[in-house]
């Protein structure tokens, strides 16, 4: 146990890591995911099939092989950035497919009749959206969203494989200097829980919130 | 800026791809048939067990579900040997593939005891009662009825598990398995053919994933219950 309380400061390092990439991840793959929806159900033709190429072929290969992919590719066309905005850019990309399927879901899952309705009522395309067709689709998208929210948080450890010093990479550092794995292996289970699990419980405090009123 | 293709290069390694791509569908049916039995025997006692089984039972479950797959495959590579479990001058270890099964079926067992509870409360009552009726014990009631009809109501959900199960079998790579993903970090290195190679090992993974998900409809096809859900 002693492991873990010497080293806090390197595990609190990587832990505000964690957090920052699965938040960041967590807002770029919101933004195209929402975009995503709309692109889906609503874009032109070419657009449209594009985006269902990225959707399937991301949703189709693991998280990892993109972060490698990634990671590796930036360089070679040019980009040099550090290893977390790589890190970022690939997890954000997977957030996004998933986010975008989503949104196509709730968005294509509100019947026609509201449409019709909000034309009815002389509102243009943005209109309907913004004050029929998302207050409705919104309530649907929030549980499978919060479900991806969690994937994130865990896929956020791998980007400890490209060295980048999360809370994973820095407790692998401290069990190489001290060897004590089950006490820090422990506590990683004990904190990516509490996070976890609290983020489970908040979106049910939203889902409730956004809930219909019957 | 200008790239040349160089495909050939790193096709001349496609066995060591090849190889590893089997590998990893051997590790997921393999983990997949273990997470199954586990998530089985998991859901019927989370269903049916007292008050401190199912309280195991759901911890197992929040807990596996709530931490990251690569987490899980450390505990079992390292966090297990430090142990020092075992008997006279027996030690429990597990070598990086066994470490690999082992973190893959319990990852999959604690999904599957959520996805077979549903499966198991979704057997209609009268099939129960009819066959405590016919003079069947609780366990062959088990065997008999519920679990042939939990089967095929969740063999959909079983399907989209073994396709997460063969992509997370890329994440043991970290602990050096020579799966699909490793084998092409390994080319990686060697040629350096960045793009050459990625492209390859994403349209591996892709058409594997394409093919599952082909054969599953099938088999939901197959072994669909007429009539069910409608």
């Amino acid at each position: 146990m002693w492991a873990v309380v010497e080293s806090w400061r390197l595990l609190a390092q990587g832990l505000l890591v964690t957090l920052a990439i699965s938040a960041a991840t967590v807002a770029l793959g919101t933004v195209i995911g929402g975009l995503g929806g709309l692109v889906l159900l609503y874009g032109a033709l070419p657009l449209r099939w594009l985006w269902r190429v990225y959707v399937d072929v991301v949703r189709g290969i693991p998280q990892l092989v993109l972060i490698f992919a990634i990671y590796y590719l930036l360089p070679v066309v040019g980009i040099n950035v550090p290893a977390v905005v790589a890190g970022v850019a690939a997890l954000s990309l997977f957030a996004g497919a998933h986010m975008s399927e989503i949104a196509r879901g709730a968005i294509g899952s509100i019947p026609r009749g509201q449409h019709d309705a909000a034309r009815a009522l002389g509102l243009a395309f943005w209109g309907r959206l913004r004050w029929v067709v998302l207050p409705l689709a919104l309530p649907r998208a929030i549980p499978p969203w919060v479900n991806t929210v969690v994937e994130m948080v865990k896929g956020s450890a791998l980007v400890s494989l490209v060295s980048i010093v999360d809370l994973l990479f820095a407790a692998q550092k401290i069990l190489e200097r001290t060897g004590q794995a089950i006490p820090l292996y422990l506590t990683l289970c004990v904190v990516y829980f509490l996070i976890n699990f609290g983020i489970s419980r908040l979106g049910g405090m939203l889902e409730r919130r956004f809930a219909y009123k019957t | 800026m200008q790239y040349f293709f160089n495909y050939p290069i790193v096709l001349r390694q496609f066995d060591q791809l090849w190889n590893g791509l089997l590998l990893a569908i051997g590790f997921a049916f393999v983990s997949l048939l273990i997470g199954a039995a586990l998530g089985i025997v998991a859901a019927f006692a989370r269903v049916y067990g007292g008050p401190a089984l199912r309280g195991v039972v759901a911890t197992y479950v929040e807990v596996v579900r709530n931490i990251p797959f690569l987490l899980l495959i450390f505990i079992m590579y390292f966090g297990i040997p430090s142990l020092k479990l075992g008997l006279g001058t027996f030690r429990l270890r597990l070598d990086e593939n066994g470490a690999t099964i082992a973190a893959l079926a319990i990852y999959a067992g604690a999904y599957l005891t959520e996805i077979f509870r549903a499966g198991i409360l979704a057997v209609p009552r009268q099939q129960i009662e009819a066959g405590r009726a016919l003079g069947l014990t609780g366990l062959q009631v088990a065997w008999l009825i519920t679990l042939p009809i939990t089967f095929r109501v969740v063999l959909p959900s079983l399907g989209s598990t073994l396709i997460s199960l063969f992509k997370d079998t890329s994440i043991a790579s970290a602990i050096s398995v020579r799966e699909l993903t490793y084998a092409g970090i390994q080319i990686n290195l060697q040629t350096w053919r960045v793009i050459e190679v990625w492209s390859l090992v994403a349209a591996l993974y892709l058409a594997t994933t394409a093919a599952l998900a082909a054969g599953l409809r099938f088999l939901e096809r197959r072994f669909a219950i007429p009539g069910w859900g409608q």
